[in-house]
Parts: C-alpha cells; sequence; structure tokens
C-alpha cells in the first residue's frame, strides 16, 4: 500500500507539473469563456451592418422606416422619384435601393431592389419579407383591424412542465435536464478518453524508457498499476475541479462585465434571442425617431425570453435532485474511468508503440463512442425506455448511460444501486484481466502481440 | 559455509519453451558470481525469478536458506539487461524515488544520493532531467540506483554492454568495493571473457539447463590440457614421444609460435630443458594455456550435446 501511495505520488505531480497541464487547465475555462462572449460582442460591433437606400414613392412605410431584427440591415430614405433615388444611391455608401412605386394593394408588384453587387439571398429574403408584412398590416387596417386588436389577437403560450410523482409537484425544465444528461455524459466520455489514454501512454513510455523492469523489481506489477491509474485519475479530478472554479470566475467575471442575463441567457444557448433587444436598442439611436416607438415594443416583446430562460433555468435547477445528480456523477466519473482505464493500461503493456495499438483500442473504444451516440438520440427521447435502462447497467455503457437517465428522474433507486455495483464488479474483474495482460506485456519487447497470446497470458502463472 | 542464495530445482516454461529446467545453484556469500551463456540460455528468466518479478513453476529459491518472500525485495540490486530511467525526471528525484521504492527512508535516501553522486562525479546533475544527460551519466545513475539501498546481493545482467571503457572500469571498481563491503554480486552475460578475470565461481546455462559450475580456478584446473605454448627464434623440431606438437605457426624472421601438449608423466620443466637442450631454438616465451571459459564451454557443450546440435552451435558462432 505504502508503495502504490509512492507511485501514485510520482504519476499525479510529474503529471502535474507538466506545461501542458497547466496551460490547458487555464485555457480551457478561456476557450469556454470566449465561445459565449465571442459572438455577444460580435453582435455588439455588428461591423458588418449594411445600409439599405429606401425610395418610397408608394409611401408602404408612410414615414416610419422599420428597423430589421436581426441587425444586419439599417434603412435610410432617399427621395421618392426614382430617378432621383438613383442619384442618390450612387453618391451615397448604400449597399442597397429599394424602390417602392404606387401599387395596387390588391395586387401588388413593380418593386425593385438595384445594388451594386449581387446581394445576398438573405437579404433579398428579408426585404421580401418586410414588404408583406407591411402589406398585409395595411391590408388589415383596411379590413378593419388595427395593430392593438392584432396584437390582442396573437397567442403566446408557454407549455409549464411539471413533474408529477409520488413526491408531489415539480415543476421541471426540459431544456435544463436535457442540458445537465448532456453535460454529465460528455464529461465522464471525454475524461475516459483523455485520461484512459493517459494511462496506456504511461505505460507505453516505461515499456519504451526501459524503466519498467527496474521497478517491478521493487513493486509487483499489480501496485505499479494501480499507482498508476489512481494517479492520473487524481490529476482528472484536479483538473475538473479547477475547471469549475476558473469558469465559474471567469462567468462571474463576464457577467459584471457584459450584464447577468446575458452570460446566463447564452449559457442555456439561447443566444440568438437574447441578443435581440440589444440590436434593437442600437437600431432604435440610428434609425428615425418615428421608428423608436416601434423599437421599444419589440425589445420589450424580445425581453421576455431571456428573462423566461432565466426564471425556467433556476426553476429547472430546482426540479433536479441536485446531490444525487453530483453525487452519482463522481461516482461514475471514476467508476467509468476505473473500469476503462485498467482496460487501457493492459493495452499499453501489450504493445511496444503507440501506433501498435490501433488493433486493441477498438474493441475498448467502440462501447464507450457507441453509448455516447445513442445516448444523444435513444436514451434522450426515452429516458426509462428498454434501451436506456438495459445499458444503464452494463458497466462498458453504464457511466454515460446512467448519467443521461439520471437528471431526468424516475430511476428507481434498486436500479441505480445494481448498476453502481455492477460497475464496481466490472472494475474489479477488468482491473484482474488488465493486471494478468500487464505483467507478461510489460516484460514483452519487440513482439507484436495477437489476442491469442493475450488470452494466453491471463493463466500464466506468476 | 552457507550459501547466500541457492536455487534448486528451479524449472520455469513459457507457453512455447521451458526456459529453465531443474536448474541448482549455489552462490557463495561475498563472492562475484558470473552466470554465464548464450542469449537465451535462460539466465534473464532465473534472474526474473531471484528478483521476484516472475515466479518458478517448480522448485525454489531460498535466500540465507530462508524460501523468498517479498520482504527480501529490499536485499537485491538488481540492474536489467533493458534498462533505463524516466526521461522527463530530475536526477535526483528519481533517485529518490526509485530507492524509497525500494523501502527507504526519504531521509536516508536523499543522504545515501548525495554521496554517491559526488563519489561518482555527477553531483552537479542532480537537478536536471535525465534526458538531459549523457549516456554515459545516465549509466552511472542506472548504477547508482542498483547499489543505493545497499543491497547484500547485486545482480548485473549484461552489465558492460552499452558502457563505455572508461564507465566499465569505473563500475568494475565499485563493484570491487562493494565486495569489500560484504556483497555478493550475481554477473549475467554471454560476453564471457568480459568477466573471466572478475568472477571468483561461475555456471554455465545452455538450453535451459546448467551444464557446469563451481570456482573458475577448479574449473580451470580441470579443463587444464597440459599444454603450453612456445614462442622464439630458431627451427624448433620435436621428435620426443611424450612431447605433441598440436600446431605450428611460422612467423617472420625465424620466430615461430608452438602448442605443445605433454603426455605421460613429462613435467613442463622436462619439456623447457629439451628445448634448451636442443640446442637449434631460442626460448622467448614459454607459459601453460589456460582454457577460456569460453572454450571450456563450448567443450562443454560439445560433451553433453548431441551432434546435430553441436553443429548448429558452431554455424552459429
Amino acid at each position: 500500500m505504502e508503495k502504490i501511495i509512492l507511485i501514485f505520488q510520482r504519476e499525479y505531480l510529474t503529471r502535474v507539473r507538466k506545461k501542458s497541464f497547466v496551460i490547458m487547465t487555464l485555457l480551457a475555462p478561456l476557450l469556454m469563456a470566449a465561445f459565449i462572449v465571442v459572438p455577444v460582442m460580435l453582435s455588439q460591433i455588428s461591423s458588418n451592418q449594411k445600409v439599405v437606400a429606401v425610395a418610397d414613392e408608394g409611401n408602404i412605410f408612410a414615414g416610419e422606416l422599420p428597423t430589421d431584427p436581426s441587425n444586419d440591415l439599417r434603412y435610410e430614405a432617399v427621395p421618392a422619384q426614382l430617378d432621383a433615388a438613383k442619384a442618390a444611391f450612387k453618391k451615397g455608401k448604400y449597399a442597397a435601393l429599394l424602390y417602392i412605386p404606387r401599387y395596387d394593394m390588391a395586387e401588388p408588384k413593380g418593386f425593385r431592389i438595384f445594388s451594386k453587387e449581387n446581394l445576398s439571398l438573405n437579404t433579398q429574403i428579408s426585404l421580401e419579407r418586410l414588404i408583406n408584412r407591411q402589406i398585409e398590416a395595411a391590408r388589415m387596417r383596411q379590413a378593419g383591424l388595427d395593430k392593438a386588436t392584432l396584437d390582442k389577437i396573437k397567442a403566446d403560450v408557454d407549455l409549464e412542465t411539471i413533474n408529477l410523482s409520488d413526491d408531489g409537484e415539480k415543476t421541471s425544465s426540459t431544456g435544463v435536464t436535457t442540458g445537465i444528461a448532456y453535460l454529465c455524459a460528455f464529461l465522464i466520455y471525454m475524461f475516459i478518453f483523455i485520461y484512459g489514454v493517459q494511462i496506456m501512454r504511461g505505460v507505453i513510455e516505461e515499456k519504451t524508457n526501459r524503466i519498467v523492469e527496474v521497478v517491478i523489481s521493487s513493486v509487483k506489477p499489480f501496485q505499479l498499476m494501480m499507482g498508476k491509474v489512481l494517479g492520473i485519475a487524481a490529476v482528472g479530478l484536479t483538473q475538473l475541479l479547477l475547471w469549475v472554479i476558473l469558469s465559474t470566475a471567469v462567468t462571474t467575471g463576464l457577467a459584471s462585465v457584459f450584464g447577468a442575463e446575458k452570460v446566463v441567457a447564452a449559457r442555456t444557448g439561447q443566444l440568438q434571442q437574447a441578443t435581440a433587444p440589444q440590436a434593437g436598442t442600437v437600431a432604435a439611436g440610428t434609425s428615425t425617431p418615428a421608428a423608436s416607438t416601434v423599437t421599444a415594443t419589440t425589445a420589450k416583446e424580445k425581453e421576455n425570453p431571456a428573462v423566461k430562460i432565466q426564471q425556467s433555468f433556476v426553476a429547472g435547477l430546482a426540479s433536479i435532485n441536485l446531490p444525487l445528480i453530483i453525487g452519482a456523477f463522481l461516482f461514475y466519473f471514476l467508476g467509468g474511468y476505473l473500469f476503462y482505464g485498467a482496460l487501457f493500461g493492459a493495452i499499453g503493456s501489450a504493445v511496444d508503440n503507440e501506433t501498435d495499438t490501433q488493433q486493441f483500442m477498438l474493441p475498448v473504444t467502440m462501447p464507450l463512442i457507441l453509448t455516447f451516440v445513442i445516448a444523444q438520440s435513444v436514451i434522450i427521447r426515452d429516458p426509462n425506455g428498454t434501451v436506456a435502462t438495459w445499458m444503464s447497467m452494463i458497466p462498458f455503457t453504464s457511466p454515460i448511460a446512467m448519467m443521461m437517465r439520471l437528471p431526468f428522474g424516475g430511476v428507481p433507486g434498486w436500479q441505480l444501486l445494481l448498476s453502481m455495483a455492477l460497475l464496481i464488479l466490472g472494475f474489479l474483474l477488468t482491473i484482474w484481466v488488465a493486471a494478468r495482460i500487464y505483467r507478461v506485456g510489460i516484460l514483452m519487447y519487440g513482439k507484436k502481440v495477437t489476442y491469442g497470446e493475450l488470452s494466453k497470458w491471463m493463466f500464466y502463472k506468476a | 559455509m552457507q550459501p547466500i542464495l541457492q536455487a534448486l530445482n528451479v524449472r520455469k516454461a513459457y507457453a512455447q519453451h521451458v526456459a529453465l529446467n531443474g536448474v541448482s545453484l549455489d552462490i557463495p556469500e561475498r563472492s562475484i558470481f558470473g552466470l554465464l551463456g548464450p542469449n537465451g540460455a535462460g539466465k534473464t528468466s532465473l534472474i526474473r525469478i531471484i528478483t521476484q518479478i516472475t515466479g518458478a513453476d517448480e522448485g525454489e529459491i531460498r535466500l540465507r536458506g530462508e524460501k523468498l518472500k517479498p520482504a527480501h525485495i529490499a536485499e537485491i540490486g538488481y540492474l536489467p539487461e533493458e534498462r533505463g530511467l524516466y526521461k522527463k525526471m530530475k536526477v535526483g528525484e528519481q533517485l529518490l524515488y526509485l530507492a524509497r521504492l525500494k523501502g527507504l527512508s526519504k531521509a536516508d535516501a536523499t543522504e545515501r544520493i548525495r554521496a554517491w553522486l559526488t563519489r561518482l562525479d555527477i553531483k552537479p546533475w542532480a537537478e536536471k532531467n535525465v534526458e538531459d544527460l549523457s549516456k554515459g551519466m545516465q549509466q552511472k545513475v542506472q548504477f547508482i540506483a542498483t547499489v543505493l539501498h545497499e543491497p547484500s546481493i547485486i545482480i548485473l545482467d549484461e552489465p558492460f554492454s552499452g558502457f563505455d571503457p572508461i564507465n566499465a572500469n569505473l563500475i568494475k571498481d565499485e563493484i570491487l568495493a562493494l565486495r569489500e563491503k560484504g556483497a555478493t554480486i550475481i554477473f549475467s552475460t554471454h560476453r564471457m571473457e568480459s568477466v573471466e578475470e572478475l568472477c571468483d565461481n561461475i555456471a554455465l546455462i545452455n538450453r535451459s539447463h546448467k551444464v557446469l559450475d563451481g570456482s573458475v580456478r577448479d574449473i580451470k584446473n580441470t579443463f587444464k590440457t597440459q599444454t603450453y605454448v612456445v614462442e622464439g627464434k630458431g627451427r624448433l623440431m620435436v621428435l620426443h614421444p611424450d612431447f605433441e606438437v598440436l600446431e605450428h605457426r611460422e612467423r617472420e624472421n625465424g620466430h615461430f609460435y608452438d602448442l605443445i601438449k605433454l603426455h605421460g608423466n613429462t613435467s613442463p620443466n622436462d619439456l623447457l630443458r629439451y628445448l634448451i637442450g636442443a640446442g637449434s631454438v631460442e626460448v622467448h616465451a614459454f607459459r601453460e594455456l589456460i582454457p577460456s571459459i569460453n572454450d571450456i564451454f563450448i567443450r562443454r557443450v560439445q560433451e553433453t550435446m548431441p551432434e546435430s546440435l553441436v553443429e548448429e552451435l558452431e554455424t552459429v558462432r
């Protein structure tokens, strides 16, 4: 045991002191922050805003030029006569000239757009939509409907999802649940892959350095392997912990700079809607005074979703049994890693260099990848279905599958306990198999090993 | 005196072949013991059993009469044939780690490391990564790691392969010094001439069997052939029935080199007297032809092996 601790220490310290570890630990939260901040900043800068000249001879806008909801376009009035408009267009820095002729309300046509270069399809579509909307509004007015009535007619319903179980009713949020399930599964998947491969590399490194025989003349191969597997697990946990701390710090910092709702909203993946109010304010400052009333109402309407998301995020969090999720996450995070880590260690011992690992890697990584793929479709859709239940029991797939199921609730206690027990049993089995392959493999040089030989190694006398 | 290490009828088989078959050895305390044999004879397998890296299928190893147990690991220092170090680790840290794996306390290990690094002149490199060291210096570090915990048995597998002559001599001196302090040293090598003059006792292993063992002096005496080397000048004519010329080589300026075997009860003095009496030669050198361990090995193998295998062995050589 004392020797396992020594090996554990060495594995941990050499890895944590590595430059690559420090860089990755610091960089990852910054990168993650960058993914959130950059789009927000980009939308604020909006450097690519195109200005469209509007020659409104047909008076479709009645002097009130609209604002573009996506903030890509800005409208500016030019003289209504086509010739004068063309002259103004040529002089100014306009991307396009929209000409609205006098038109027949029943059969509107003759609308034209002039541009120096070809317009993008997006621009064309938004301009068409703009005109259509104006005509529709005008037709409604003709039919005796005013805007206030229309707003009253419009419906905007959000379904409030409530879990009805024996514990009583709980407001839930499918979005948040899915997000947490996905995040947990993804972290476990990444962790097993990254750190499993590190175990394998560590073993191969000891073999190619020829240090391994010196070491195992002092300790048992099993001790060496256990020390390594546990040491690297500690490295992974350290990294995870630092990531949590750092990204919380970075997010808090960002929130104070950019305003909390935006960052929170961005975090929940609703970036587009969240930036919309911002777009509105920008446009309001530049467009004609009359347009500001329109902008104000849209901004108010648009602000609602952001607030709603925030509320539902908080509510969603509240609906989830956080201690259970965190506890289970740590268990499956470690359990899955240990289960696979032992196998990765065995692979490392059986080969001389990393290029030879391919043939053995496939059967180990296949279940992992498969679970992750299936998890995203089948398990998310039906978290308590047959496939999900079975996959959350089998140790090869349970770390990811169970973490996908848990946030949705409805996993019976016995299933969770059985899954955990099976994972522990599975780990004991893989570590046993791995140790037997390992103790023969680490002393085997210059030989391409086959599956047949691997299976023989298991029954060699120690 | 009881041998410090004994192998009793050790057998070890792998899937395809038998590596050791009924090998028994006695290794006397404070001796330098040569475990000799061609590549693949089973030397490393035996060493791995002694160092408890693997176990024997049959038979057992005894250390001071006691069956080998995990605690004995600390009594053995092992420099494997496939040896190396963690490249990205500092010399001092690495030695400390390896010493502590052998059960040394941190304080003891640190002190001894300092002493050894100074002794072998690599103190300034203690804080360097191993990959920054020259190969010769890495070998010194490996040697230090082998002996740091003051083992009573030091096993060196092909110790001089890859060592430059200066380091090899340095290590030889250190080995002799350790023996003076009471350590028993086991050399394992297929280059028999390299350890011949160092070893007190040897065992020859071939094809998983021990073919010969004993003290070097006894073995050489047993294998002596009463043959003498005569070098000199002039025309050598040997017509005596008890003196047989095995080999005669003419050199330039009338010099010659002869191998002469004595028969009957003649002594080397008789031969010398005969040569001088003949008058036609001037003797420059006269010495007994002592067979090298290599020669003995080949002879022994020829005696114990079927014809076909001898031929095979000779074509390999």
